[in-house]
């Protein structure tokens, strides 16, 4: 359902993405792995076109995304077209990213009511069915500055499911938390996971990738090293890179 | 002859406080059209296009780097020379108006960019266009931010309206400055100008104050009340 094709992306003289190739089957769970700057945000970036890439083509659901080429030369689709598909794709961030002078409510219904017309009490029938889902009934009033990281990352998941998304894309979601934080923000996806959403993750929880993923892949430098079935990936990486980022990140379980 | 004399304010009273009022009306004017005017020129200073940004950045630039009282002077007594002829108080509420929209660009566009890139990229990914996240996220996280920045400004805008007194209109001080020549009491007349403007001026600038301290303490101190009334 999402396929990215020999994507390559530099900021300057510095090349991140290096023709990347990547394919996800719908319902799919993977979890890019890899040591910071190696282009794993980048990537997952380009999928929903937060960045642009300079070359290759994204295809969402068997057909070309966000531009045309044509006789190798490449046309961007109108600003509109772009928005709309990337309504399909829920993309978790970071640093959470929620409207800080919105409520929890209107953060998850301004995108379904300005965007895509759905009725206000509809939309926060929605919401609240969306909050209850990640434990947050009560918070529905609240704004996001009276919330723990933990609690704002999961109004950010529910924001992003309001829109109905196909697939969801998460940027290191439990990076800026707490370490006791990140268990309910897990949980969260876990429970995503099994309702058969298709999530590309990029994350440093080696224990969540794998336990959820159906796939893991390692990424350094621009390129993907290591693409397997986390048993194998954790178990019995094929390439020595892998190998010893695997060493440095837990040097006690990887071998 | 006393300082003050005090049957000069209860014979002129009205005059002052004809003066007093378009003092108020060209505030207020000023104020509104500047304060919608300054977004385009914020937005064209920001543009991707060269011209837009070289144009709208000469405008700004040229207003803040000459004197307002030059403007003034110079939209009066100058335009007529290629045949446009303004009577004073349009004048002076052009000049104002062009004088202040420049400088609040510049107050909109520091708000703007203070509000964090993720802000911009949350509502992309969430498939908002560029005008709708810029009208229902940025914006007004960013004027939240400068509410107190453009009270200052507001505050020094009622203060220049007495430049209109140049061109003719008859403003305070300029219904001042008339009274005072023909009663020759310059002491009281120009105190109770004074004593006019401060009584203005200075509650404004508690105002502001206070605004500088609610804006700085976060958004969900405005919800308190509610909360109080629920419990």
């Amino acid at each position: 359902m999402i396929e990215l094709i020999g994507i390559e992306k530099s900021y300057g003289a510095l090349n991140v993405l290096k023709g990347v190739s990547l394919s996800v089957a719908r319902g799919d769970v993977v979890c890019i792995i890899g040591p910071s700057g190696s282009g794993k945000s980048t990537l997952l970036r380009c999928i929903n076109y937060l960045e642009e890439p300079e070359a290759g083509t994204i295809m969402l659901a068997g057909v070309p995304a966000y531009r045309d080429i044509v006789n190798g030369r490449m046309f961007p689709r109108p600003r509109a077209e772009i928005d709309a598909t990337r309504r399909d794709l829920g993309m978790v961030f970071q640093d959470f990213n929620l409207f800080p002078h919105l409520t929890v409510m209107r953060n998850i219904t301004e995108a379904p009511i300005t965007v895509c017309r759905v009725p206000r009490a509809e939309a926060e029938k929605r919401a609240v069915s969306l909050l209850e889902r990640v434990g947050l009934a009560d918070k529905v009033d609240a704004y996001p500055e009276e919330l723990s990281g933990g609690q704002k990352q999961r109004v950010a998941i529910a924001r992003a499911l309001a829109m109905g998304p196909k697939a969801m894309l998460f940027d290191e979601p439990t990076s800026a938390l707490d370490p006791e934080l990140v268990g309910e923000v897990l949980e969260v996806m876990r429970s995503l996971a099994a309702d058969g959403m298709t999530m590309i993750v990029v994350t440093h929880e080696m224990g969540f990738a794998r336990q959820v993923a159906d796939r893991v892949i390692f990424m350094d430098q621009g390129q993907i090293v290591e693409d397997a079935p986390p048993e194998q990936f954790f178990t019995a990486p094929a390439m020595a890179r892998t190998r010893s980022f695997l060493r440095s990140v837990n040097p006690a379980s990887a071998g | 002859m006393e300082l003050l004399n005090f049957s000069v304010v209860t014979q002129y009273y009205d005059v002052l406080l004809r003066g007093f009022g378009i003092t108020i009306a060209m505030t207020l004017a000023v104020i509104t059209m500047s304060l919608v005017l300054a977004v385009p020129v914020a937005l064209a200073r920001m543009s991707n296009s060269f011209l837009i940004r070289l144009v709208s950045g000469i405008y700004v630039e040229v207003l803040r780097g000459t004197p307002l009282v030059l403007q003034l002077v110079y939209i009066y007594f100058v335009l007529p020379g290629v045949g446009i002829r303004l009577n004073g108080m349009v004048a002076a509420i052009l000049a104002l108006t062009l004088h202040y929209t420049a400088y609040l660009s510049e107050v909109y566009r520091a708000g703007i960019l203070s509000v964090p890139k993720g802000q911009w990229q949350a509502a992309s990914a969430l498939g908002m266009s560029r005008s709708r996240a810029f009208i229902r996220i940025i914006l007004p996280q960013a004027v939240r931010t400068v509410t107190p920045a453009l009270g200052n400004y507001f505050i020094s805008l009622f203060k220049d309206t007495a430049l209109a007194s140049v061109v003719t209109v008859q403003e305070l001080l300029f219904s001042g400055q008339i009274i005072a020549a023909r009663t020759y009491q310059y002491f009281t007349i120009y105190t109770v100008c004074m004593i006019m403007y401060f009584s203005v001026g200075y509650p404004a600038a508690i105002f502001v104050r206070w605004l500088e301290k609610r804006t700085s303490s976060g958004y969900a101190r405005k919800r308190c009340y509610t909360k109080g009334k629920a419990a």
